[in-house]
């Protein structure tokens, strides 16, 4: 763990030096490449599902971020406009109505009507900060969930709590990403597919999320989280862009949830609570608020932690005391907890801060910390 | 020369029982500094917010040349042409100097989210003119080394002329610059004093609140006097120094006689 936080703060220490050599980003696009195959042959398709979900996780971690990192909105009720997108891919590709939509018409629609979603979302909400903020955006989030729990009457159109099923896979042309695809020399399993989909999705947020950070738009954002009120007398119009930054954020939201849709061929109002808006957002301020490879790396261990802890609970009780003695499923959330409250102790400004924010964090702590006293070596 | 650049006509506002400000009505003229005095809680702060759209006067109109100034529309004050700066100075504390300054420029942008997102070469274009312009900037009001510190690590007097320069970013034709000598020392406010002649120089109006008597009479072509919220007199330095009620308020009713 130490280890990692040095190395991580080698990587990010000298700003100068960050110039990554293009043999690099080569060797990690290769990687990035061989991934899937590597991790089904070495850990078996479990992991390979788990991969793909922390995939889905990057991108809607990178868009909460634009809303809680960049904008500094606290949104309590973020994973409702994942719901808009996995229900809109639901309703459009899958028997519920008959409707089978390609892949090319859902997933820009669900990106806008996500979008728009966050839109309905920033206006009541615009005057609205810290606290208060959270409240009412919490409330958005459950008032999702619950119409797609309860909008099977009159008129059943999301099929209330047992959820769409049978949804149409991800399939592009008459390729569908359900089947192996034979490439000739190689059978590309669906879950690799699906891999290469998801990554392509995920590095293409990546790339609007660091471009909008540096931008016009992005040092709105930034302006509106340092001090509104200096923002304004800028001449932003705060009211538009804290909505842009609701609507963006939202898309990225929406774009995830359809691919999780098209990959999970099945969604329910379940897969949308607090829990998961929470889990989100513990991914964004645990990898370090605002900073895109912190956010990216949070999502990671945040998808990938729980399920380790899964795996190992149950085996390592059993070689101590000969016995399991707490359920594995209990343990590992416990083990989880434990690690979030550990984190937020020892690195308050994340895992993987921004230079800059790590700068602001030893400020506070320089300024809160005695003068005199020696600083020992350890 | 003497054409009149902000005209406010009897402007009034009151926060539940206390009369801020009381039909205030004054003129500004092209390429003037106007200073804008009184006692603490006079109104002159609730005078500058009502005129940046921060607060929405109860009554009154503002004219910026030939314009009504539409309340309560910040972003919209600024497009006009009129910049502002804080009494308590409110920066961008964890952007850097030139970040604060690029921001300014916000207004005077074309690029939105698309074109952010697409980096046109129009985009880009407009960026690197932006980060341009605010180094000239920085250079101007004499703080280019400092252009990648964060904001909140600038001395104070530094914190001022960053203020001022991103206050210039958004290319006004009216500089509101509230209380800019507050807590400097006489060598800071000497300099301030050489920067403010300087953006006059350049053809900008200013309107100056101020409490450092020296600098105010110095400085400013005229003067309007702000007490409990009304306006008590409007003139050249020397007749106001000298005006009866100008001196009542300062230094109480018994002081003139």
């Amino acid at each position: 763990m130490k280890m990692t936080a040095r190395f991580l703060a080698r990587l990010t220490r000298h700003p100068a030096d960050n110039r990554v050599h293009w043999l690099a980003w080569l060797l990690l696009g290769l990687l990035l490449a061989i991934l899937p195959w590597l991790v089904s042959a070495g850990f078996g398709n479990t992991w390979l599902r788990i991969l793909n979900f922390a995939l889905l996780y990057v991108m809607l971690a990178l868009g909460l971020n634009i809303v809680v990192g960049f904008a500094g909105l606290l949104d309590m009720g973020y994973i409702a406009f994942y719901a808009v997108g996995a229900y809109l891919w639901a309703l459009l590709a899958s028997p519920q109505f008959g409707l089978h939509w390609p892949l090319w018409a859902i997933l820009p629609l669900g990106a806008g009507v996500a979008g728009l979603f966050g839109v309905l979302l920033g206006a009541p909400t615009l005057k609205l900060r810290g606290d208060y903020l959270a409240i009412v955006t919490l409330g958005f989030g459950e008032i999702i969930r619950i119409f797609l729990n309860n909008l099977n009457a009159p008129i059943n159109i999301t099929n209330g709590p047992q959820g769409i099923s049978a949804i149409d896979p991800v399939h592009i042309g008459s390729l569908s990403l359900a089947r192996p695809i034979d490439l000739g020399f190689v059978q590309v399993p669906s879950l690799v597919s699906y891999y290469y989909l998801f990554l392509i999705a995920a590095l293409a947020i990546i790339g609007i999320a660091i471009r909008l950070e540096r931008s016009r738009v992005g040092r709105a954002w930034a302006a509106i989280r340092e001090d509104e009120v200096a923002a304004k007398a800028c001449g932003i119009n705060t009211r538009n862009v804290k909505l842009l930054a609701f609507a963006m954020g939202a898309t990225f939201g929406g774009v995830a949830g359809g691919l999780f849709a098209g990959f999970q061929q099945f969604v329910s109002p379940e897969s949308f609570g607090l829990l998961e808006s929470v889990m989100v957002l513990c991914m964004v301020v645990l990898g370090g608020m605002g900073h895109i490879p912190g956010v990216i790396f949070g999502a990671l261990l945040l998808t990938i932690l729980p399920e380790f802890f899964r795996h190992i609970a149950g085996p390592v009780q059993q070689s101590l005391f000969g016995t399991v003695l707490i359920d594995p499923e209990n343990l590992r959330m416990l083990l989880f907890g434990l690690s979030l409250v550990l984190v937020m102790r020892y690195r308050p400004s994340g895992l993987w801060p921004s230079p800059q924010r790590r700068r602001e964090i030893e400020d506070v702590q320089r300024a809160d910390a005695p003068a005199d006293v020696p600083v020992s070596p350890m | 020369m003497n054409s009149v650049l902000l005209r406010a006509d009897n402007i009034s506002k009151s926060f539940g029982g206390v009369q801020a400000l009381k039909d205030v009505s004054l003129t500004l003229n092209k390429g003037e500094v106007y200073g804008l005095i009184g006692p603490n809680g006079a109104g002159k702060t609730t005078f500058f917010n009502c005129l940046t759209g921060l607060y929405v006067p109860d009554s009154g109109q503002f004219t910026f040349g030939d314009t009504p100034l539409i309340s309560h529309a910040p972003d919209k004050t600024v497009r006009q042409g009129i910049a502002r700066t804080f009494q308590n100075i409110r920066l961008f504390a964890n952007m850097t100097a030139l970040e604060n300054v690029m921001v300014g420029r916000h207004a005077r942008l074309r690029s939105n989210i698309v074109s952010d997102i697409l980096r046109t070469p129009f985009n880009r274009r407009e960026e690197q003119a932006t980060e341009d312009m605010a180094l000239q900037l920085l250079h101007y009001v004499g703080i280019s080394a400092r252009a990648h510190d964060l904001a909140k690590h600038l001395s104070y007097g530094d914190q001022r002329r960053l203020e001022i320069a991103r206050a210039l970013a958004t290319n006004p034709r009216l500089l509101c610059l509230d209380e800019p000598a507050a807590g400097m020392n006489a060598n800071e406010t000497a300099g301030l004093r050489q920067l403010i002649e300087a953006i006059r120089a350049d053809g900008i109006s200013i309107l100056l609140i101020e409490h450092d008597v020296q600098l105010v009479m110095g400085l400013c072509d005229r003067i309007a006097v702000l007490d409990y919220g009304e306006l008590i007199c409007e003139d050249v330095p020397a007749i106001v120094q000298q005006h009866p009620r100008v001196i009542e308020a300062y230094l109480g009713s018994g002081a003139h006689a």
